[in-house]
């Protein structure tokens, strides 16, 4: 038995050695060591055969290729698509060029994002946001109009807000290869490149909701939760029911006693393990529909669950006191983050603060 | 006089017909390398040649032929890219059109050379006209047994298909190519793998520009030897150069490599010197995507010798005082041109071609056409010349085609050697946007 083992490599990440099979990436090698080592990804899905490569948020530097050939590559690498090799040895975050490249990546993913976070429904969960705050500035450099596009309706259950949209492409392989008959892609080039269905059709077939799951941003969400309340103050639960097309392993978003969402159950790097069919995701919202199994223990590292947006990591500004001032809170329940259940170790906080919060002038 | 391969015979009538073209001594490469050489004796005579891609990269093209992955029972293609759709170059194109069996020699021998049994030449779609001339060429070849089933009685077989593109700047990118060729949309694949191991259909494949091609029956009849011989130090043989801009004699030449960079405009065999009565201010010496220069430094380098027309003497000094040979789109500024407003038209199509995959490119390009534009209509910012800067510099290298370093350098480039020149337009935004206006302060003009 032994001998049909893989030998496997060693690879070193920010100083931290990992033993992984041969074929694996350095994304999934640092994803083995763990969250504040891994690279992020806005484009790579593990689930999606060909995903990865485009956004080049995973750029990382490699400083000596292997034992072998211990030479440094040239460039920074997709660390999404790069195989490791024995001896390898990676910086990620120990080094400035990758930080200022990835510095640069935000800056050109928001040059055109129309930052409505306040009315997106996919703030709270979103990828990009997660990016930003950890190598974002909160000024732009860009003063030019952002760039627009005519809405396109493509269906009932789906909307495309294309403005959000970073064009990682996960949705068009999604379409590829869980649904059974490609429905959209991409339409134009460069920054007009759009995700639309060529001639305006709606998407409809018993899978395509999954694009909502994979989609990094706000650009592809659900209809049937629209405008019905913030990630944060909703409850993942998980349930499974017997469902004749998928496998009916989801979890619910409850509101009080409302199941107000249903989505696919996420790992935690946000990558749906399961795909589930459209009725499971929005037409099957009653309780009694499902067998409860409990509530969603994934610990995912967030804006949020990070606890980022604590309002005691900020010094209030004056019209911050005076709106507190005014303001006279209600008790509600819902105010509490039910993703902050699990918390994370305080290291991560004194990483992230004193770049996450700028000095007052 | 120098010596001159490809363009030997382009002016002898009726040199696009076959029977002409086998009249000036046409397709005995053929017959030589099918006849009396193995594929590996024509891949080392291209390696002793030591001819490099004519693309844009110059990679060795004996090497990349010898890169190629050889599995059994998997059929390997043979792709000629003639998608040549840099600003400022047009020398496929007037090779393809005036002497296209030249090509189609090129083609075969190759493709015997690799093994490929089937063989593609994708054309940018604009030119149609192009397209219907290579496609009676083949017809030709086909009719007279160099082409099809059992060429000339050896026992080798090969389909040559004319492909037309969609006429993307991006599918002129091989992998790109390569996708386009598939039917799908033309973006660049990551990579590894590359197109030797997996490249059209997942078989492996190998990319050449035209001129690279065909050079190769060249190199059949004289042995490799002979060519490498032509040309200094490793850039061997000859080069066709588009030529234009404000030159007496725009055109397209075919050079020795090596051959000094003022001789090459001053001379009355080439260019015939800058357009009468005005002054060098500076040169793109290698297409739109290579480091602008200006006028001194394109003439000598760094260290003051002559510059000379070959692929390490222009590179000489990296980005700082040399550019690039590229794919020999030489464009010739004098000091009516104004540099900020060509860096915007550059700017401007690298933003209309970026193919839209990966972010850097996709977002950045349009930003620093933007700002570029907004310079160049008067509305710039003090802080605007540094931030074009820091953009390209975030875009240099970190895209997965080379499109995104195709622009990020001619604005670096523009920037650090016509700073001045930008400055100006962000100080007299008035005076700089009257018609015609153009930087007068001091500069090298030669």
């Amino acid at each position: 038995m032994e001998d049909t083992k893989p030998q496997l490599l060693t690879v070193t990440i920010d100083g931290i050695a990992v033993e992984v099979e041969p074929g694996t990436t350095i994304l999934q090698a640092a994803r083995k060591i763990g969250p504040d080592v891994a690279p992020p990804a806005m484009c790579y899905y593990q689930p999606l055969k060909g995903s990865g490569g485009k956004c080049r948020a995973c750029l990382v530097r490699v400083a000596a290729g292997s034992a072998k050939d211990p030479r440094p590559m040239p460039k920074l690498v997709a660390s999404c698509l790069t195989a490791v090799q024995d001896g390898m040895v990676v910086e990620n975050t120990t080094n400035p060029q990758v930080i200022d490249a990835r510095n640069g990546i935000v800056e050109f993913l928001l040059l055109n994002h129309p930052l409505d976070c306040p009315v997106c429904d996919q703030a709270g969960e979103c990828d990009l946001q997660n990016f930003a705050f950890d190598h974002g500035k909160a000024t732009t450099r860009y003063e030019e109009d952002r760039r627009t596009f005519e809405k396109k309706d493509i269906g009932p259950y789906i909307q495309l807000h294309m403005t959000r949209c970073i064009l990682c492409y996960r949705c068009v392989y999604t379409a590829d290869q869980i649904t059974e008959k490609r429905v959209h892609g991409v339409l134009g080039r460069g920054d007009a490149s759009e995700i639309g269905t060529y001639i305006e059709k709606a998407i409809d077939n018993d899978f395509s909701g999954n694009v909502i799951d994979v989609c990094p941003v706000g650009a592809l969400t659900d209809k049937t939760y629209r405008f019905k309340n913030r990630v944060w103050f909703t409850k993942p639960v998980d349930a499974h029911r017997n469902c004749p097309t998928c496998s009916g392993k989801v979890t619910l978003w409850y509101r009080g006693d409302e199941v107000i969402r249903v989505t696919a159950r996420k790992n935690e790097w946000n990558e749906v393990t399961e795909f589930i069919c459209n009725t499971c995701r929005f037409e099957t919202k009653k309780t009694s529909d499902w067998i409860i199994e409990g509530p969603t223990k994934v610990s995912r590292s967030s804006v949020i669950s990070a606890n980022k947006y604590r309002a005691d990591l900020e010094k209030p500004s004056f019209g911050k006191r005076l709106a507190a001032a005014e303001y006279k809170p209600i008790h509600d329940e819902r105010d509490m983050s039910q993703l902050n259940i699990q918390q994370l170790p305080p290291e991560r906080f004194a990483k992230t603060l004193p770049s996450a919060v700028e000095p007052e002038p | 006089m120098t010596k001159k391969i490809l363009t030997e015979h382009i002016n002898v009538p009726g040199i696009d017909t076959f029977d002409v073209y086998r009249q000036q001594g046409g397709y005995t490469a053929v017959e030589k390398a099918l006849k009396t050489m193995t594929p590996d004796e024509i891949v080392e005579e291209v390696k002793k040649a030591g001819v490099r891609g004519r693309g844009g990269a110059g990679f060795p093209m004996g090497m990349k032929w010898s890169y190629l992955a050889k599995p059994e029972g998997v059929p390997r293609y043979l792709v000629c890219n003639a998608d040549e759709s840099e600003p400022g170059t047009f020398k496929d194109h007037y090779l393809m059109k005036h002497i296209p069996h030249l090509l189609i020699e090129g083609m075969i021998v190759s493709s015997f050379a690799l093994g490929a049994n089937k063989s593609f030449i994708y054309v940018r779609g604009e030119l149609m006209y192009v397209i219907r001339i290579l496609e009676k060429a083949i017809a030709e070849a086909k009719a007279k047994g160099f082409l099809g089933k059992n060429i000339l009685g050896s026992g080798y077989d090969l389909e040559l298909v004319v492909q037309p593109g969609g006429g993307a700047y991006i599918c002129g990118e091989e992998t790109a190519l390569l996708e386009s060729l598939e039917g799908k949309r033309g973006n660049p694949r990551n990579k590894p793998p590359f197109p030797a191991v997996k490249g059209l259909y997942q078989c492996p494949t190998v990319v050449n520009n035209v001129e690279s091609i065909a050079t190769t029956s060249w190199i059949i009849n004289n042995g490799g030897d002979a060519y490498a011989a032509i040309g200094v130090g490793r850039s061997t043989g000859t080069k066709l150069i588009s030529a234009s801009g404000h030159m007496r004699k725009p055109g397209v030449y075919e050079i020795e490599l090596g051959l000094p960079v003022e001789d090459f405009i001053y001379a009355d065999e080439w260019c015939g010197g800058i357009r009468p009565g005005h002054k060098f201010k500076a040169l793109v010496a290698g297409g739109s995507s290579v480091p602008i220069l200006p006028a001194n430094l394109a003439l000598t380098l760094a260290n003051g010798e002559k510059r000379l027309m070959s692929y390490e003497s222009l590179s000489d000094g990296g980005f700082a005082t040399g550019t690039m040979l590229g794919s020999g789109g030489f464009i010739l500024f004098d000091e009516t041109s104004c540099i900020v407003r060509n860096t915007w038209n550059f700017s401007r199509f690298y933003h209309h071609e970026s193919c839209g995959q990966c972010s850097p490119c996709r977002e950045g390009t349009g930003w620093m056409e933007k700002v570029l534009h907004r310079i160049e209509h008067g509305h710039g910012h003090q802080h605007d010349i540094d931030l074009l800067v820091d953009v390209s510099k975030k875009i240099e290298g970190n895209t997965i085609c080379p499109l995104g370093d195709a622009a990020a350098w001619p604005v670096a480039s523009a920037i650090r050697h016509f700073r001045d020149e930008f400055q100006w337009h962000i100080d007299h935004p008035t005076e700089a946007t009257q018609p015609g206006a153009v930087y007068r302060g001091e500069m090298a003009l030669v």
